[in-house]
């Protein structure tokens, strides 16, 4: 057995969440190689073999792979995973958008979003918006699986001296090209790696006033989520959503404001460790699943908050 | 142009799901059923694309047991031509549903081919992508707004980073985010006609498939319950009990 990893990356470095995959790859088995397709990403193939548990990185590099099309990715995926038990990577939205066009064409069922390694062939994962949580075992010889990065620990990233190997470009698919990407940057912690998240919902009422919200993520040094409601009625854009659809966030401390608490929500969030829920309605749902719930109006709340917080001073960025 | 799109039926959105005790799945009888919601975006776009001028025939299509003809009905309530149902029983994984796909598409020849992104029981999200990889069709999933060209469209795809936009060549796949638009409702006039529109049956061995599963469900659990929490009275007890008790701040 051994397993192939397909790294997220943006040619410069490896996604963080790249790390997480390989904690749960290696758990799959111990002989784990990494493949970095990318332009001009060899600074990447060099961070990818000083992870210790990578045994080999195999390096595809082609003007062809800048932007990361499923369709240029996925011919050289299918040719290079024929010595590998298990294709896997991150179930984010380059892993769900790449891997099932790969598993199709080797003939598997894909297994998405795996929350635990039970065996080389047998994993969990949450179905139903994680109302329910399945144990699936693939009878494929070949397995395709994605990894819901937040359940895994990030592996460590140095002191590894793993091969590189080049391998081949394929030929670039014509019918479909890439046009633009509009990345929203922030200065603020990622949304799915951020110790302490801060989310609005609809009880927020407007775009602007999420600045209450943004007052405290300052303060917190917090990552700013929001509910699907909120980000439908343009408060906010769609990089913050948590959520069945949205992002998935395990932070130490999730604070949700003025959001009810739907199904789709409680998916992205209710496995954090610590659930604060701010809301006026005291028969919201989000109740349910607050270890600290507080009936009040957010628009008191909130600057309230602040000023306890600063009081404290001691919030460690 | 015609456009195929596929309709899934799964437990109602607002329906909270109930684990059956012996493990086996979640009970489905006497429960809300109806279309999977970003379904719902994949046939309202599809409408919208016809009444432009730019489309001339929606096929709706679903594969399931006898009841999966109500999300086809659903459909041609609210703007579909004429509906398709491949019966079948049990658990159909996104590969055996894209085999099936491939050959209606192979059939029927449309030009676009829409779903939702994502079907809200088994979470997979894969159908699309593995129905574009069969074809070697181009793939736009995730899609938030689409532009229809001559002989391509431009799709915004809904990316973790943000915002992307592709170009892909007719025939294409495209996956429908919740984002892309706002479903209509089927006004009552119209579910009636929609009962009068054609909705041809077959079944996944009249194509050829084998459907059976590939991954063994050994079992089905409720996820690790919540300890109960507590209601704070004040935002300063609030903040009192983050920083002594749950230490997070």
């Amino acid at each position: 057995m051994s397993v192939l990893l397909i790294a997220e990356h943006n040619n410069k470095e490896l996604k963080p969440f790249t790390l997480n995959a390989v904690t749960a790859a290696s758990q799959i088995d111990q002989d784990l190689h990494i493949i970095v397709i990318g332009h001009n990403a060899g600074e990447v193939a060099k961070s990818a073999s000083s992870i210790p548990l990578v045994k080999k990185v195999i390096h595809v590099d082609s003007p062809i792979y800048e932007n990361f099309l499923a369709e240029n990715f996925t011919p050289v995926i299918v040719q290079n995973s024929e010595n590998y038990s298990h294709v896997v990577c991150s179930a984010n939205t380059f892993g769900k958008n790449l891997m099932p066009r790969v598993a199709a064409l080797l003939d598997t069922s894909q297994i998405s979003d795996i929350i635990k390694v039970i065996s080389s062939d047998t994993f969990l994962r949450p179905i139903y918006a994680g109302n329910a949580f399945a144990t699936v075992k693939s009878n494929d010889s070949k397995k395709c699986v994605t990894i819901r990065p937040t359940s895994f620990d990030q592996a460590e990233s140095s002191g590894g001296s793993a091969e590189i190997i080049t391998s081949d470009s394929k030929d670039e698919y014509s019918a479909s090209k890439f046009i633009k990407k509009e990345e929203v940057k922030s200065d603020r912690p990622e949304l799915g790696t951020a110790r302490i998240v801060i989310s609005g919902g609809r009880g927020m009422q407007s775009g602007d006033n999420f600045k209450l919200i943004t007052a405290v993520a300052d303060k917190l040094n917090a990552a700013i989520g929001a509910s699907r409601a909120a980000v439908d009625a343009g408060y906010i854009t769609n990089d913050h959503q948590v959520g069945q659809t949205g992002k998935v966030v395990v932070p130490d401390l999730y604070i949700a404001v003025g959001i009810s608490g739907a199904i789709q929500h409680l998916a992205g969030m209710k496995e954090s460790k610590v659930i604060v829920a701010i809301n006026k309605d005291g028969e919201a749902p989000i109740f349910s699943v607050a270890d600290y719930g507080l009936e009040a109006d957010l628009f008191e709340a909130l600057p309230q908050f602040l000023e306890e917080l600063n009081k404290l001073n001691t919030i460690q960025k | 142009m015609k456009i195929l799109v596929a309709v899934k039926r799964v437990i109602d959105y607002n329906v909270q799901i109930r684990v059956k005790d012996d493990g086996t799945g979640v009970v489905t009888d006497n429960v809300k059923m109806s279309t999977n919601p970003p379904d719902d975006n994949a046939i309202e776009e599809a409408v919208k694309i016809k009444e432009s001028g730019k489309a001339k025939e929606i096929v709706a299509i679903t594969i399931g047991e006898e009841k999966a003809q109500e999300t086809v009905r659903k459909a041609l309530a609210v703007g579909a031509d004429r509906g398709i149902h491949v019966k079948t029983e049990g658990v159909i994984e996104p590969l055996a549903v894209s085999k099936i796909l491939q050959k209606i598409v192979d059939k029927e020849k449309p030009d676009l081919v829409f779903m939702g992104k994502q079907a809200i029981d088994d979470d997979c999200n894969q159908t699309g992508q593995m129905l574009a990889a069969l074809l070697n069709w181009p793939q736009a999933t995730f899609a938030s707004n689409i532009n229809v060209k001559d002989k391509s469209l431009e799709v915004t795809r809904e990316i973790d980073e943000g915002l992307e936009t592709i170009e892909v060549n007719i025939p294409a796949i495209i996956t429908c985010d919740l984002r892309l638009n706002e479903p209509r409702y089927a006004s009552l006039p119209n579910i009636m006609k929609a009962k009068k529109k054609p909705l041809d049956q077959l079944t996944a061995s009249d194509l050829g498939i084998d459907t059976k599963p590939r991954i063994e469900q050994i079992k089905v659990e409720e996820p690790p319950k919540r300890k109960a929490g507590i209601k704070v009275s004040s935002v300063a007890e609030l903040v009192q009990k983050l920083k002594n008790e749950a230490k997070v701040i």
